[in-house]
C-alpha cells in the first residue's frame, strides 16, 4: 500500500546520521534543560563551602524564622530566611544538595551493581538461574519497600551510611528486570554466537559483547533509580527515620519546618521545590537519553 | 444501466516534511450496478488509496479533491461527515485485504455482524441475528448459528474473509469495493471467495469495484478493467479488449509477464518490466512510464500525457496512435 | 491451563513465605530486639529477662517456625506494646487503608484515562503536551511535600477540605490525590500509547467502514482493546498504593495500616510490623494474580490456552 511507502520516502531524503543526532540533541528541550539543571546543582554542591554564606549548622536563636528576602521584613543577610533554630536557610539548602546527590549516586550505584549482576546472570544463562533470579525479583517486589526500609533504619540507627546502604540494597529491582530482558534480546543476536564459537569465556562475552549493548537502557534506569533514591530518602527523613538532624537533608528540613508551615510556609516550600527541581531534572535527562538513543522513539 | 458510482478527476495529496506526495492523480471512472469493475496495478500505484478516498476513509493528513464524486446520484464531496457515515456500511460497503487483523479480537463475530445492521436499520437484536445467520450461510459458512458466538481468533483466514464479506452485505449495499480481498489467502480459497463474490453480485445486483494486482483474477471475474500506474489510470476497456488488444505499453508489459499455455515456449524468458516506479513527491512532468517503456521517444518527456478516448469506456494514456500500439503488441508476441 | 494456575499459586505461596522469612530475620538481626524492648534504662538482668519472656533466646529458625505456625491460623500473636491481638489491631485499621487505596486509584484513573485518550487523538497538540508535562511533573513531586502543599492550599487558605482524620468522604479527598497522583503518569502513558496503536489498526478501519459513529468507534472498539494493559497495571499499582500509604497516612493522621506500621516501628512493636509486612506482601501477590486473571477476562485471545 502506498501509505507504507511514505515512511520509506522520509528516510531516503534524510540527512546523515551524525547530523541527525546533533539536531535531535539540540532540539530535545527536555534533555538540555535536565542536563543544565543537574550540572548547576552539581556545581552548587561541589562549591558549597565557597557559595554558602554561613555554616549550615550554625544556630542563632535570636535570629529564628526570619522571612526570606522577598518579604517586607526580609533582608539580603539571609536571602532565604532562617529556620526555627536560626540557621541560614540558603546555606542549608546548598549543603543539602550534597546529601541528595551523594545519596542518589551511591545508592543507585549499589543497586545498579546488584541488579545488573542478577539481570545479566538471569538473561545470559537462562534456565534455573533465570527462575531463581525471577523468584528473587518477585520477592523483592512483593515487599512493602518503605515499611521495610523504615524498620531497618529504626533498628540499625539512622545515619547517612545506613540510609544509603538500605536504599542500595532495596532499589535494585528495575535494574534487574531491564538488564534481564535486554540481555536476553542481545544474547540471541549473531555476534554473541560468534564470540562463543571462537571460544571466548563467559565473563569476557558478558563484559565485552553484552554490556555495551544494554548500556543505553541502563543509563535510563540509573537516572530513574537515582531519582527514586532521592525521593525515598527524603520521605524516610521526613518521617524521622532517615538521615538524622542536624544534617541538612532536604526531607528533614521539610519535617522540621512542618510545625511552622501554617505561619511560615516557605520553610517547607523551599526544600520541597529544591527536591522537585532536582528530581525533575534527573527524569528529564533520563527521558532524553531514552528518546535520543532508541531507534524510532519520537513522540 | 445508470452508474452507481461516478468518479471524475479524483486527486489525493499528502503533505510530507519535504514536499507533497501525489499518489492518486486525476482518476476517473464509473461503475454500474451488475458489473464488476477491476482496478489493476502493482503495489504502490495508488489503487488502495483511490478506494479509501471514495469511501472517505483516508488518513487525516491526506487531502482529497475531485471534479465529481457521486454515489447513486448523490454528491459525496460536499457531504457532511455524519451523512457519509450513514451511507458507509449501508449502501456502500468495503472489504479489506487483511482478514486476520480486520476484525476486533475482543468481540464475537456475531456482535460485529449485528452491529452493522443495528447501526443502520435499528430495531431489535433478533432481526439482526437472523440476517447475520442468513448471510453467513450465503457466504458458505456452515453451522452459522454457532459461529456467531465465536471470536475472530477461533476462525481461519478464509473463514474470516467470508465473515468480512457477510459483514459488508448486512445492510444490502448497492456498491461493494473489495480491496485485494483474496491476496492474503491460499490459492484454493481464493477461487472460492471469487466465485462467492460473483454469485452474490448477480444475486443482489450490486456494483463491485475489485482492486487487485493479479491479472488471473481480472480475467475470471471482470466486466470492465482500468489499469493504474503511478497514480494515474493508463488504460480502460472491457476485459476482452484489455486482454486481446492491449494498447498502453504498461498493459502490454503486464500481459507479457504471464505465461500462456500453448503460446509460451519452453525455456523462454518470462517478460518483465525493467526499472522502478517513479517518486511521486512534487510535480510530475511528462509520461510517468517513460523510463521503463520500450517505445519511449523525445516527446514523452514533454508535457503530461492526457487520456485519449476511443469509445465511451475505452481509453488509454499514450502519445502513440492506436495503430502503432497494436503493431508493438504484435512485434512483442513474436 | 490448570497446571499453569497451580504453578503460579505455588510460586506465590513461596514468595509470601520468603518475604516473611526475610522480614523476620531483618527485624531480629538489625539490632538487639530485647534491648529495644527493655528500653534505654534497663539493666543487663532486665534485658535477659525480657529476652526470655519474649522467647528471643531461642534459635532464629525455631522462633520463625513458631511464629509461622501460628500465623497460618491467623494468630499473629499479641502486640508487644498493647497486649492486644495483632490481628484485631490490623483488622480495625485495614478499611481505612483500603478506602484510601481505592480512592487514590480512582483519582489516578479518572484523570489519566481521559487525558491519555485525548492525547492519543490529537498527538503533538496542546493537550498532548499538557498530558506529557503533567506526567513528567507528577513523577518528580515528593509525595509528602505535595500532601503538605495541598493541606496549606485547600485546608488552610481555601478551607474547602479537612486536613486530618477520617470523619467523612471529604477527609479522603486530599489523601487520595496525594497518594494517587504518582500512579497517574504511568496510566496516562499506557493509555495514550495503547490508543495510538489501536487506532492505527485494521479493525478500527473496518469499524469506520461500517459507518459506525465516532463515539462507538472510540469507546466500543478502540478503548476496549487499549485499556487491557492499563487494567492489569492498575491492579498491581493498587498493591503499591496499599504498601506505600505510610507517608500519606501519617501526614493526614489517617489511622490505617501504614500509620500503624510506622507507630509500631517507633515503639519497637515487632509482631505488628512483621504481620503488616506479610499482609501487605500477600495483598500485592494476590493482586498480581488478579492482574493476570483480568488480562484473560478482557482479552479473549488469551483465554483459550
Amino acid at each position: 500500500m502506498a501509505i507504507e511507502s511514505l515512511a520509506g520516502i522520509d528516510q531516503i531524503l534524510e540527512p546523515s546520521a551524525g547530523a541527525l543526532l546533533r539536531r535531535r540533541v539540540f532540539g530535545h528541550a527536555g534533555f538540555l534543560i535536565g542536563l543544565v539543571i543537574i550540572l548547576a546543582i552539581l556545581a552548587v554542591a561541589l562549591l558549597a563551602p565557597v557559595l554558602a554564606p554561613y555554616d549550615p549548622y550554625d544556630q542563632n536563636l535570636s535570629q529564628r524564622l526570619i522571612n526570606p528576602v522577598w518579604f517586607d521584613n526580609g533582608s539580603w543577610a539571609h536571602p532565604l530566611g532562617t529556620d526555627q533554630l536560626g540557621r541560614d536557610y540558603l546555606s542549608r539548602l546548598i549543603y543539602g544538595a550534597r546529601i541528595s546527590l551523594l545519596i542518589g549516586t551511591v545508592a543507585a550505584t549499589i543497586s545498579g551493581l546488584i541488579g545488573t549482576s542478577l539481570g545479566l546472570a538471569a538473561g545470559y544463562f537462562g534456565g534455573r538461574v533465570d527462575m531463581a533470579v525471577t523468584f528473587i525479583i518477585t520477592t523483592r517486589l512483593a515487599m512493602p519497600v518503605i515499611l521495610v526500609a523504615l524498620a531497618v533504619v529504626a533498628l540499625a540507627g539512622g545515619s547517612l551510611q545506613v540510609v544509603i546502604l538500605v536504599l542500595g540494597l532495596l532499589l535494585w529491582d528495575r535494574f534487574a528486570v531491564v538488564t534481564r530482558s535486554t540481555t536476553m534480546q542481545v544474547r540471541a543476536l549473531d555476534y554473541v554466537a560468534a564470540a562463543r564459537a571462537t571460544g571466548c569465556s563467559t565473563l569476557r562475552i558478558v563484559l565485552a559483547e553484552i554490556l555495551p549493548n544494554i548500556m543505553n537502557a541502563l543509563i535510563v534506569v540509573v537516572t530513574l533509580e537515582m531519582a527514586q533514591a532521592i525521593l525515598l530518602e527524603a520521605a524516610l527523613s521526613f518521617l524521622g527515620l532517615g538521615v538524622q538532624p542536624p544534617l541538612p537533608s532536604w526531607g528533614l528540613m521539610v519535617a522540621e519546618g512542618k510545625e511552622y508551615m501554617f505561619f511560615s510556609p516557605w520553610v517547607i516550600t523551599i526544600p520541597g521545590v529544591a527536591l522537585f527541581t532536582l528530581v525533575l531534572a534527573i527524569n528529564l535527562l533520563g527521558d532524553g537519553v531514552r528518546d535520543l538513543t532508541a531507534p524510532e522513539n519520537r513522540s | 444501466m445508470s452508474a452507481i458510482l461516478e468518479v471524475e478527476a479524483l486527486d489525493v495529496k499528502i503533505p510530507l516534511a519535504h514536499g507533497i506526495l501525489h499518489p492518486v492523480r486525476k482518476v476517473s471512472f464509473s461503475v454500474a450496478r451488475g458489473e464488476t469493475f477491476c482496478i489493476v496495478g502493482e503495489s504502490g500505484c495508488g489503487k488502495s488509496l483511490t478506494s479509501l478516498a471514495i469511501m472517505d476513509l483516508l488518513p487525516k493528513r491526506a487531502q482529497r479533491t475531485a471534479g465529481r464524486l457521486a454515489f447513486a446520484g448523490t454528491d459525496l464531496l460536499g457531504l457532511a461527515a455524519r451523512r457519509m457515515e450513514d451511507i458507509r456500511g449501508d449502501r456502500m460497503a468495503m472489504i479489506f485485504q487483511e482478514p486476520m487483523t480486520s476484525l476486533n479480537p475482543s468481540y464475537t463475530v456475531g456482535n460485529q455482524l449485528e452491529e452493522a445492521f443495528l447501526r443502520h436499520r435499528g430495531g431489535k437484536r433478533g432481526a439482526a441475528r437472523e440476517r447475520a445467520v442468513f448471510l453467513l450461510e450465503k457466504v458458505g459458512i456452515s453451522a452459522a448459528g454457532s459461529r456467531l458466538g465465536q471470536y475472530p481468533h477461533q476462525l481461519s483466514g478464509g473463514l474470516r474473509q467470508r465473515v468480512m464479506i457477510a459483514m459488508a452485505l448486512m445492510c444490502g449495499p448497492e456498491l461493494i469495493i473489495a480491496d485485494e480481498p483474496t491476496t492474503a489467502l491460499d490459492v484454493t480459497i481464493q477461487a472460492q471467495i471469487l466465485h462467492l463474490l460473483a454469485a452474490l453480485q448477480r444475486e443482489f445486483d450490486m456494483g463491485v469495484v475489485l482492486i487487485t494486482h493479479d491479472l488471473g483474477i481480472v480475467a475470471r471475474v471482470a466486466t470492465r478493467v482500468a489499469i493504474m500506474y503511478a497514480g494515474q489510470i493508463v488504460e480502460t476497456g472491457t476485459v476482452d479488449e484489455i486482454f486481446s488488444r492491449p494498447l498502453h505499453p504498461y498493459t502490454q508489459g503486464l500481459l507479457r509477464c504471464i505465461p500462456v499455455p500453448g503460446r509460451t515456449r519452453r525455456g523462454e524468458h518470462l517478460g518483465s518490466i525493467p526499472g522502478l516506479v517513479p517518486n511521486l513527491v512534487g510535480e510530475q512532468r511528462g509520461c510517468s512510464f517513460r523510463n521503463r517503456c520500450p517505445h519511449e521517444f523525445a516527446a514523452c518527456a514533454g508535457s503530461n500525457v492526457a487520456l485519449k478516448s476511443l469509445a465511451p469506456e475505452r481509453a488509454y494514456r499514450c502519445l502513440l496512435s492506436p495503430a502503432q500500439c497494436a503493431t508493438n503488441a504484435l512485434e512483442a508476441a513474436e | 491451563m490448570l497446571a499453569f494456575t497451580l504453578k503460579r499459586t505455588l510460586v506465590a505461596l513461596l514468595v509470601a513465605i520468603t518475604v516473611s522469612i526475610i522480614s523476620f530475620s531483618l527485624l531480629r538481626l538489625s539490632g538487639d530486639l530485647a534491648q529495644a524492648l527493655a528500653g534505654p534504662s534497663a539493666t543487663a538482668a532486665d534485658v535477659i529477662a525480657v529476652r526470655k519472656a519474649y522467647g528471643l533466646d531461642q534459635p532464629l529458625a525455631v522462633q520463625y517456625l513458631d511464629w509461622a505456625g501460628k500465623a497460618l491460623h491467623g494468630d499473629f500473636g499479641d502486640s508487644f506494646f498493647f497486649k492486644e491481638p495483632v490481628w484485631s489491631m490490623i483488622a480495625t485499621r485495614l478499611p481505612v487503608t483500603m478506602t484510601l487505596g481505592v480512592c487514590a486509584l480512582f483519582f489516578a484513573l479518572v484523570v489519566a484515562i481521559p487525558l491519555g485518550v485525548l492525547a492519543a487523538l490529537r498527538p503533538n497538540s496542546w493537550i498532548d503536551r499538557l498530558a506529557l508535562t503533567l506526567s513528567v511533573f507528577g513523577q518528580a513531586l515528593p509525595s509528602f511535600w505535595f500532601a503538605l502543599m495541598l493541606m496549606i492550599l485547600f485546608g488552610l487558605k481555601l478551607r474547602w477540605l479537612p486536613i486530618s482524620g477520617t470523619g467523612s468522604w471529604q477527609h479522603y479527598v486530599m489523601p487520595a490525590i496525594a497518594l494517587g497522583y504518582y500512579g497517574m503518569p504511568a496510566f496516562m502513558r499506557l493509555t495514550r500509547a495503547g490508543m495510538m496503536e489501536v487506532l492505527a489498526s485494521d479493525y478500527i478501519r473496518t469499524a469506520r467502514a461500517k459507518g459506525l459513529r465516532t463515539p462507538t468507534v472510540l469507546f466500543k472498539h478502540a478503548l476496549r482493546n487499549a485499556i487491557i494493559p492499563v487494567v492489569a497495571v492498575a491492579a498491581v499499582q493498587f498493591g503499591f498504593f496499599l504498601g506505600g500509604s505510610i507517608v500519606i497516612e501519617s501526614v493526614f493522621a489517617l489511622h490505617g495500616v501504614g500509620y500503624l506500621g510506622l507507630e509500631s516501628i517507633s515503639r519497637a512493636d515487632f509482631p505488628v510490623v512483621q504481620a503488616i509486612v506479610l499482609i501487605l506482601a500477600s495483598f500485592y501477590i494476590v493482586l498480581t494474580l488478579v492482574a493476570d486473571l483480568l488480562n484473560a477476562v478482557l482479552d479473549p485471545r488469551i483465554r483459550v490456552a
